[in-house]
């Protein structure tokens, strides 16, 4: 595989950019696999590069019945924290946070990984009493948390609303410095390069149209292109969980959901941080190149149609101009939606399943972006060691049954509202 | 935006509206022996169907009626709305 760096860019600057290698091959599927992995999204990307590099399992197949790129990962706002409380998602978007940290590096790719902090502001002393709880349960974890008054923010912050006639006035916030963004694209096309170059097939325009399974174990897969034996699938499809799950005739405490964003024209530098409102559910971050990138809540009602509707668009800014007034002032440059695989706890599943071969890997909610590195390191060992590691042992499917849910929020099984 | 027929007060946009979730979800009859399996079918595992879904919504900003809606969750055509002790 060519090395990316700034002597290889200059030398194929002399040839007009003609010659690089390509990134990743388009092969011709297999007859047999030792693992296919279902959903060519960031997950089933990194698990492929993690069975790679850590598990040395290299005669892998990712079937992906679009382009790769084209689902959530290339869809969302690119947020990375591991702001948890509870340990079990406190630890493991930890583990995560670490792997970004040196992921540029790991993968040849700039992630454009930016540690900008993300600050969760506070419009209530009751607010601010939970957050401070949240902060002290992440310090206890080892993530680092920091309270900001309100004097504090209105130095990192200016154009919030501090004014008297604040609509929800700003009492403080919560910050996790370490938190911040990466480039989403770059994240999935550089763990599919990595994966390709240690042998994984990536196979586009490949959509897995069912299973073959005997005797309660994986023996393939059929797909558009055919059929393909393995002995172990993992499923990624993130949003298209469900219908996959019929088709074993299993019933999963998701529901899918569509969850929209949007972007502005740019504008010079105004805002050096991920900031979410509290009085509501809207976040925003400025892009490198500028543009206000906000999102805030689902639309509300299951769906599968990946673009959604006015009014929610139009509630969750009107929330961020409550926020930052001079939103108001900008131009929309384009808003998009993508079909979240929303659990009844707002915690993620990576488990095995009840059929042997078969493993699991969904219920992302609107969070799965920052996942993207320790989901595929956790569930790669998943795979390969057929039992789970230590930081995904509490993400099993069946804490809906003994009633060990994972409920950061605490709002009870209601996705839409989550 | 979606246009939502209550069977009360007739066409009204989205907006006045709030959704209820899967209508198809049964609560196991009280008084009689339920299984665990029951119990999570009723509070945690959805069909999540692409295609056509039955649902609650809540004319909440209308005349506050509880009903039901077919809708399909891949193109969010509405088929049918039905009082809620009706059949969709
Ligand atoms: C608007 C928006 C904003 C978001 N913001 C954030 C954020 O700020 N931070 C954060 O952490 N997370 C965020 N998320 C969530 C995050 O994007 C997802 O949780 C995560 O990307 C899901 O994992 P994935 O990348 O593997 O999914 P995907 O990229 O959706 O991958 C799943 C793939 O499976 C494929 N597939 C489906 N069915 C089949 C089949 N039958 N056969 C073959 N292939 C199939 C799909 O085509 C798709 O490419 C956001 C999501 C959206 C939509
Ligand atoms: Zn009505």
């Amino acid at each position: 595989m060519q090395k990316y760096s700034i002597l290889s860019l200059i030398k194929n600057a002399f040839s007009n950019h003609q010659n690089w290698e390509v990134a990743w091959k388009d092969p011709e599927p297999k007859k047999e696999y030792d693992v296919v992995i279902v959903g060519g999204g960031g997950h089933g990307l990194a698990t492929a590069y993690y069975l790679a590099k850590e598990h040395k399992i290299t005669n892998i197949a990712i079937l992906e019945k679009g382009w790769i790129g084209g689902g959530n990962v290339g869809r969302n706002t690119t947020i990375l924290r591991s702001n948890y409380m509870w340990d079990a998602n406190g630890l493991f978007y930890e583990y995560g946070m670490k792997l970004w940290e040196n992921l540029s590096q790991e993968l040849n790719y700039n992630v454009m990984y930016s540690p900008r902090g993300i600050i969760n502001l506070a419009h209530s002393d009751a607010q601010l009493n939970v957050y401070a709880r949240r902060g002290n349960s992440m310090r206890l974890n080892g993530i680092d948390a920091l309270m900001l008054g309100r004097e504090e923010l209105k130095k990192k912050i200016p154009f919030a609303d501090f004014s008297a006639s604040a609509r929800f006035p700003i009492f403080g916030g919560l910050m996790q410095p370490r938190g911040g963004t990466a480039r989403h694209d770059a994240v999935a096309w550089g763990y599919a390069r990595q994966a390709d170059s240690m042998g994984v097939d990536i196979i586009q325009h490949c959509e897995v149209t069912g299973f073959d399974v005997q005797n309660g174990k994986i023996e393939g897969v059929q797909t558009s292109r055919g059929n393909i034996k393995t002995k172990k699938i993992g499923l990624c499809v993130a949003g298209s969980t469900s219908l996959l799950a019929e088709k074993l005739n299993m019933k999963l405490p998701i529901e899918a959901h569509v969850l929209q964003a949007c972007v502005s024209e740019p504008v010079k530098p105004f805002l050096d941080h991920v900031v979410t409102f509290g009085a509501g559910h809207f976040y925003c971050s400025q892009s490198d190149k500028g543009e206000m990138v906000m999102g805030g809540d689902l639309d509300g009602y299951n769906s599968y149609a990946q673009r959604g509707n006015l009014p929610t668009i139009q509630h969750v800014l009107s929330e961020g101009v409550a926020m930052f007034p001079n939103l108001s002032r900008l131009k929309m440059l384009r808003t998009w939606g993508g079909i979240m695989d929303m659990s009844m706890d707002g915690s993620p599943v990576i488990d095995k399943s009840h059929i042997e071969g078969l493993y699991l890997n969904f219920g992302w909610c609107y969070g799965g972006f920052k996942a993207t590195p320790v989901s595929g390191w956790t569930f790669a060992h998943t795979i390969a060691q057929d039992r789970p590691h230590k930081l995904n042992e509490k993400f099993t499917l069946n804490r809906f049954n003994t009633g060990h849910l994972i409920d950061e929020k605490g709002v009870g099984t209601k996705t839409w509202i989550g | 935006m979606l246009e939502i027929k209550c069977p009360y007060c007739g066409k009204r946009s989205q907006n006045e509206f709030s959704y209820g979730g899967d209508a198809s979800v049964k609560r196991p009859e009280l008084g009689k022996e339920i299984s665990d399996k029951d119990w999570d079918d009723f509070i945690y595992n959805r069909k999540n169907p692409r295609g056509k879904h039955s649902e609650f919504w809540h004319h909440i900003a209308g005349c506050r009626q509880w009903f039901k809606v077919l809708r399909s969750t891949a193109t969010h055509e509405i088929f049918k709305t039905a009082k809620i002790d009706e059949e969709l």
